[in-house]
């Protein structure tokens, strides 16, 4: 494979030819144009869905510009989260330092948008101009009364991990600072959903209907007073697992809430995250595992009907997965094989051994892993392994459309909600509806395929 | 001077310390875009890898094509001993990776503020081992906390024609064309002018193909098409420059820089949109070749006229807030005033100091009738466009919120377009852009109205 560089090797296998262990959660190479970004993307698309926060980048504009209104994680009141806010940091500010600037920022849109709290991400030069960020905060802090909290997110102080980390201990600090009096004994934190396309409103739903109470969503619909009220849960449940374990360990040892990994994503998955969670309380309440059967029969069967029309239609086609969280990719391997398809190439940028392991054991023999690709290994996996579609985010579009193969957006810019049992049907019309487009036969790719078909009939 | 719009530095509403949605990138972005409309050349950031990966992601999402950018990928430890080390491998990595003809390295906030010596470290990896295979490495300076991506664009096409340019007698009946940020379509379309005058132009930079290329059988490393590095090294020798831009005219340029040190004439006029601005145009094309406008065009214009005349009660005092690229702004707003709608706020993240009065120099008629304001965000101009009471807005996608929020509709041009899909097919530029922006602004106020019509005419 010439397109792999050399300090990349020993990040990708192939099940069955290769037997070592994923070099993982390094650096990515220099000049590898990585799919990830950075320590503060990490921390931004953490918190970003708090939607009664102020949000505000401290640093020169670019981070402001490139992040302002990302995801689209819904909310069911304020928007306040899909503003952009920056210090706009000039070369003055450089010079001089931007403390000053920072608090008069806070105060005017503090007084300006009566925020819960408050996130000022540190950005790249923040360190190196020597802005004490902490002391602004308690500052500010101080003179409004509410929560003003650093993130520690400067670029290039790690990788989008320690963005996640950051932004976790930002959280950690909000938790516990309001009473738990009356959050009923069967709750729990949903820990790792962002209520894209408003899947958490889907997920609450579930968890309505068992019997089993929401405390709070992180960060998903988020608001700062239910942050606050966290650690009154019984128990947490974590999705998207490389962002949100970090909080749910510094949960479990200070206030000894246990938590599971779950993940919404496919009905086996979802299915498991209910039943798993209906054990962990079975003891207080035996009603809630029933109710969770009667609630996955009765979700599956509605939309089963609908989904094996899908299955035949692409039953035997092959997908292609990098995604930002290994955990994810476990459930799309999964889901695609409720539809009939196989798993040619899956990867993600932060996954770490563990999940390697676990996705070489999933996967089929013959499947590439891959951790911290990027386009030109991207494109050559597809084109070796003859895939039919890729999923993955806005980045990895191009790469599926220049080669002529169908592409399903499983990122933060989805709009279509593909979370929960309707969030696979959802998923199954997405791949579908892809995969089937009358376009491709147009493509370069497929005319020269049908071209060698007839070919090779007359032969 | 009293004739010229009023420019409000500080606003009658609450000016805030904080850029609330900004109506700018960074630098190094604009940089990268014209490191695109090179051929061969990849653009690489000596940074974070953050910023790469936001960049490519933006860029992305308008032209909905591949956008490679390479990145040093800062850690803590090049922050604290100099980024010398990750620079060399990440030179030599995407090298090996991508085989470019050219590398064009932007700096960034990073690592400018650090002080990266970039001559030195550059030396070494030109001068160093393996440097042999190495292609024409180009550096520019473009710290993210000085100017927008504007900057950035235009101190990329100068660094390029800096290190490459020089006389090459085939380039002697040429002429060098340097559009700024248009869109791809608008390229092409440039291209097409030139060649129906007979000029050979090089024109610099030209990501129409790189930027909206065919789909493709294999994946295609580095996209074909983009001005080419011999065409870049014969400009010295061209008979001519042409610059787009009313508010760049004071700092240096390429088309500056290759009168100053190869005696090429720079002639710099105003981004042609709109009839009076695109005559500029075509009046140096003329008397570049010596010969009249070709009559292709010449109808193209009287069909513009024809169509101007047609829709003219459409769109007759209307009010528009115009906001983007300072000299996209000054474009759009010669175009709307010749058609009869009234500018009522003219905006940009820019801050060339020469904004309020290239658009006067545009709307002579208009003389303190619009707010100018350069430097500003889109709140801000929210909060003034609710008193302005606007009928339309026209530029980015970026401006959708602040249409939502006045409940009036918004006319895309510009970059970046994430919320449609064609953005880089949008002509603005010449008698067939003004055409298209015409028709695009009289169709959405006669949409509007049809809507907003409890009647719903069929005959509009």
């Amino acid at each position: 494979m010439g397109e792999i560089l050399k300090e990349r090797e020993r990040q990708v296998i192939r099940k069955g030819e290769q037997s070592h262990i994923m070099e993982c959660e390094k650096q990515s190479a220099s000049g590898s144009v990585s799919q990830r970004a950075c320590v503060f993307c990490g921390s931004r698309v953490v918190l970003y869905p708090i939607v009664d926060a102020l949000h505000i980048v401290h640093g020169p504009i670019g981070c402001a510009s490139y992040t302002w209104d990302i995801r689209g994680s819904l909310s069911s009141g304020p928007e306040l989260h899909r503003l952009s806010f920056s210090t706009d940091l000039r070369e003055i500010d450089v010079v001089m330092g931007g403390e000053k600037k920072l608090y008069a920022a806070l105060r005017e849109l503090i007084e300006a948008h009566s925020p819960k709290a408050a996130f000022v991400y540190a950005t790249c030069i923040v360190g190196v101009i020597g802005d004490d960020v902490d002391a602004v905060c308690k500052r500010v802090s101080n003179d409004t009364g509410i929560p003003v909290l650093p993130v520690h997110s400067e670029g290039f102080k790690g990788t989008k991990k320690d963005g996640y980390r950051a932004a976790c201990d930002a959280l950690f600090n909000l938790i516990g600072m309001k009473p738990t009096d009356d959050v009923p004994e069967i709750s729990i934190n949903i820990l790792g959903d962002f209520n894209l396309a408003g899947e958490i409103w889907m997920i609450r739903d579930y968890f309505k209907k068992m019997g089993v109470h929401v405390v709070n969503c992180i960060t998903g619909d988020a608001r700062v007073e239910e942050i606050q009220r966290a650690h009154g849960a019984a128990l947490n449940l974590v999705q998207c697992s490389g962002s949100m374990t970090h909080l749910a360990k510094s949960l479990k040892e200070k206030f000894g809430t246990p938590f599971l990994r779950v993940s919404y994503f496919g009905l086996e998955d979802m299915a498991k995250a209910l039943y798993d969670t209906a054990r962990f309380f079975k003891e207080k309440d035996p009603g809630v595992m029933q109710r969770a059967q009667a609630l996955v029969q009765e979700e599956i069967s509605a939309i089963m009907p609908e989904l094996m029309e899908y299955r035949n239609a692409l039953e035997g086609k092959k997908a292609a997965i990098y995604v930002g969280g290994a955990f994810k990719a476990f459930s799309l391997v999964r889901a695609l094989r409720t539809l009939g398809m196989s798993t040619g190439m899956v990867g993600s940028q932060t996954g770490n051994n563990e999940d390697y392991e676990q996705l070489r054991e999933l996967c089929d023999p013959g499947t590439i892993i891959v951790d911290d690709s990027n386009p030109l290994e991207l494109a050559a996996f597809i084109e070796e392994k003859g895939c039919d579609l890729f999923i993955g985010g806005v980045k990895e579009r191009p790469i599926a459309y220049k080669l002529g193969i169908g592409f399903c957006d499983h990122n933060h810019e989805r709009k279509i909600a593909l979370a929960g049992f309707v969030g696979m049907l959802n998923f199954a019309r997405e791949v579908y509806s892809s995969c089937m487009s009358p376009v491709w036969q147009l493509t370069p790719r497929n005319e020269r395929k049908a071209r060698e078909k007839r070919e090779e009939c007359a032969a | 001077m009293s004739t010229f719009p009023i420019l409000q530095k500080k606003a009658p509403l609450p000016n805030f310390t904080a850029t609330r949605n900004a109506c700018k990138l960074c630098a190094p972005l604009g940089a990268a875009l014209a490191i695109r409309g090179v051929e061969g050349a990849l653009p690489y950031l000596h940074g974070s890898q953050g910023c790469a990966t936001y960049m490519r992601r933006y860029i992305i999402s308008h032209f909905r094509e591949p956008m490679d950018i390479a990145a040093s990928n800062f850690s803590e430890a090049s922050t604290v001993f100099g980024g010398a080390e990750v620079f060399s491998k990440g030179i030599h990595n995407v090298n090996k990776s991508y085989k470019p003809s050219m590398i064009g390295i932007a700096t960034t906030c990073l690592t400018e503020t650090i002080g990266e010596d970039m001559k030195l470290i550059l030396n070494r990896v030109e001068t160093g081992e393996g440097s042999d295979k190495l292609p024409v490495l180009i550096p520019i300076s473009t710290p993210s906390y000085r100017g927008t991506h504007m900057d950035g664009f235009h101190a990329a096409v100068l660094a390029i024609v800096e290190k490459l340019a020089g006389r090459d007698e085939a380039g002697a009946r040429r002429l060098n064309l340097f559009p700024g940020m248009v869109s791809a379509a608008d390229l092409r379309y440039l291209k097409e002018i030139c060649a129906d005058f007979g000029i050979e132009a090089t024109l610099a930079p030209d990501y129409s193909e790189t930027l909206e290329g065919p789909v493709q059988d294999e994946y295609i490393k580095i996209p074909e098409g983009g001005v080419s590095i011999k065409a870049i090294r014969a400009m010295g020798s061209a008979k001519a420059s042409i610059e787009f831009g009313r508010t760049i005219q004071a700092r240096a340029t390429a088309a500056a820089f290759l009168q100053e040190n190869f005696g090429v004439a720079a002639h710099r006029i105003g981004m042609p949109i709109g009839v009076r601005e695109t005559d500029l145009f075509f009046e140096k094309l003329e008397k570049f070749m010596r010969k009249p406008i070709p009559t292709k065009h010449a109808k193209e214009r009287g069909r513009l006229i024809d169509a101007y005349v047609d829709g003219h009660k459409y769109v007759f005092g209307k009010r528009a807030v115009i906001y983007g690229e300072e000299d996209l702004v000054v474009g759009l707003t010669a175009f709307l005033a010749e058609i009869g709608v009234m500018p009522v706020l003219c905006g940009s993240g820019g801050e060339s100091g020469h904004f309020a009065e290239s658009i006067a120099a545009v709307t002579p008629n208009l003389a303190g009738k619009i707010v100018v304001r350069e430097g500003v965000d889109f709140m801000t101009m929210e909060e003034q466009a609710r008193e302005l009471k606007p009928d339309f807005l026209i530029g980015s996608s970026k401006g959708q919120h602040m249409a939502r929020n006045l409940n009036v509709p918004l006319v895309r041009v510009g970059f970046p377009i994430h919320d449609r899909i064609g953005g880089q097919r949008i002509l603005h530029l010449g008698y067939r852009g003004a055409q298209q922006l015409f028709d695009m602004v009289v169709n959405t106020l006669l949409a509007r109205r049809q809507h907003d019509s409890p009647i719903g005419y069929s005959y509009m």
